[in-house]
């Protein structure tokens, strides 16, 4: 036990996503309202992308911007990888946030489309009006 | 189907933790994740494109393909809502209401009646609420300065954090702001419905067209420094102008596309009030 906790504690972020992944996963599962589903998944997706930037940081490290270059000449200073965090993940997640912003509106549209046709966003309705049919 | 849920949900976060077994700690310099690409990124990018910030440098330059294809993404979901909720050719109501702004008597118009064209007179809906005032003080006074901070977002992508996506969205904040303080049909008569749909495809248009160029001229798609001959500077230099340009492109097509989502969602394409 006295081992297992500085493990624990030196893997946090992964606690953190893998809660917050659960959270959006049984949202997306169980909840009956299609809102709230959408909700789900937006919560799973912040999850991934928690994990994407935890995982970029370094020790001692700071953010990817070279200080004191302009543009000319600027190589003749050596760069050392160990001082600047990993731009990698910084680079995916960046596009992830907005093209996640954008497919959240998608469901919303598609939501408020289901809602047109049926008068309902609880998933049970829906079914319900379409197995009448 | 709430317990099968819970199962499901259970066994994957029971996978997921042991799976983090197996995972480096927390801000391990020497984990998997550091040690293969990264390190070349972050001591080359500067040789190779002259932009001290690695993160534009490899979002715009070192996957290229892959930041062109998430603005067609976008673009896409931009138009998708569009197609999904946009009512065409609707009939206008029999009765509509128009508010006298210095004074605010509602005036109700029948049916094929007009009223001469004025600047004094708006248009409002049935259910209409009057705007709060301090709110609408408030953020006449933020809007263009948050339209300015997206501009140098944008600009100054390469030597701070910041670039085409991020000032995109600060720019598309700025306008949804207006369509929340007052109300949906003034955002839309600063920013017309055709314009931002027209504005949409040519933010990516000019991030492929400038991938399309550096064909013409010779080098691969997306390699910027065959625009070195067209800018009159040398290669290292021409890539960071050609990241410049791509970034444009990029901030345009993702704020049009948050202020295209926003209209069509919030008014479920009647473009009426607005919420």
């Amino acid at each position: 036990m006295a081992e297992l906790i500085p493990t624990i504690i030196a893997k946090y972020n992964y606690w953190i996503y893998i809660t917050l992944m659960m959270i959006g996963l049984y949202a997306m599962i169980a909840k009956n309202n299609l809102v709230k589903k959408i909700l789900g998944m937006s919560i799973f997706q912040t999850a991934i992308i928690l994990f994407y930037v935890s995982i970029g940081v370094k020790k001692g490290a700071t953010i990817p911007i070279l200080e004191g270059v302009h543009g000319h000449g600027a190589a003749h200073q050596a760069v050392h990888a160990a001082d600047y965090v990993n731009p990698l993940p910084h680079v995916l997640m960046l596009t992830a946030i907005v093209v996640g912003v954008a497919t959240l509106g998608v469901a919303l549209a598609l939501a408020i489309r289901v809602y047109n046709r049926y008068n309902t966003l609880e998933e049970d309705e829906i079914l319900a009006q379409i197995r009448k049919k | 189907m709430k317990i099968i849920g819970l199962i499901i949900t259970i066994m994957t976060g029971g996978f997921l933790v042991y799976a983090a077994g197996d995972f480096p700690a927390w801000s391990d310099p020497s984990s998997p994740a550091s040690t293969y690409l990264s390190p070349y990124y972050i001591e080359k990018a500067i040789e190779e494109t002259s932009v001290p910030n690695i993160v534009t440098a490899v979002l715009a330059d070192y996957r290229g393909f892959d930041t062109m294809f998430e603005a067609t993404v976008i673009f896409s979901a931009g138009l998708v809502c569009f197609i999904l909720l946009r009512i065409m050719g609707r009939k206008e109501p029999e009765t509509r209401h128009y508010r006298h702004v210095l004074t605010g008597v509602t005036v109700t118009i029948k049916e094929g009646r007009k009223i001469p064209a004025s600047e004094e007179f708006e248009r409002i809906d049935d259910l209409w609420t009057p705007p709060e005032l301090i709110i609408k003080t408030a953020c006449r006074v933020l809007i263009p300065f948050l339209q300015l901070f997206g501009l140098y977002v944008i600009a100054h992508g390469h030597y701070s954090p910041g670039g085409g996506f991020q000032g995109g969205v600060i720019l598309g904040a700025s306008i949804i702001l207006l369509a929340i303080s007052h109300d949906l049909r003034t955002a839309t008569e600063r920013m017309r419905e055709k314009v931002v749909a027209i504005l949409c495809p040519v933010g990516v248009a000019i991030y492929a067209g400038t991938g399309a160029l550096c064909l013409l001229l010779g080098a691969n798609f997306l390699d910027y420094g065959a625009l070195a001959s067209v800018l009159h500077v040398d290669p290292i230099t021409a890539r960071s102008h050609g990241i410049l340009m791509v970034e444009i492109g990029v901030g345009i097509a993702v704020m049009t596309t948050m202020i295209w989502i926003y209209n069509n969602i919030s008014s479920a394409g009647k473009y009426n009030q607005g919420l």
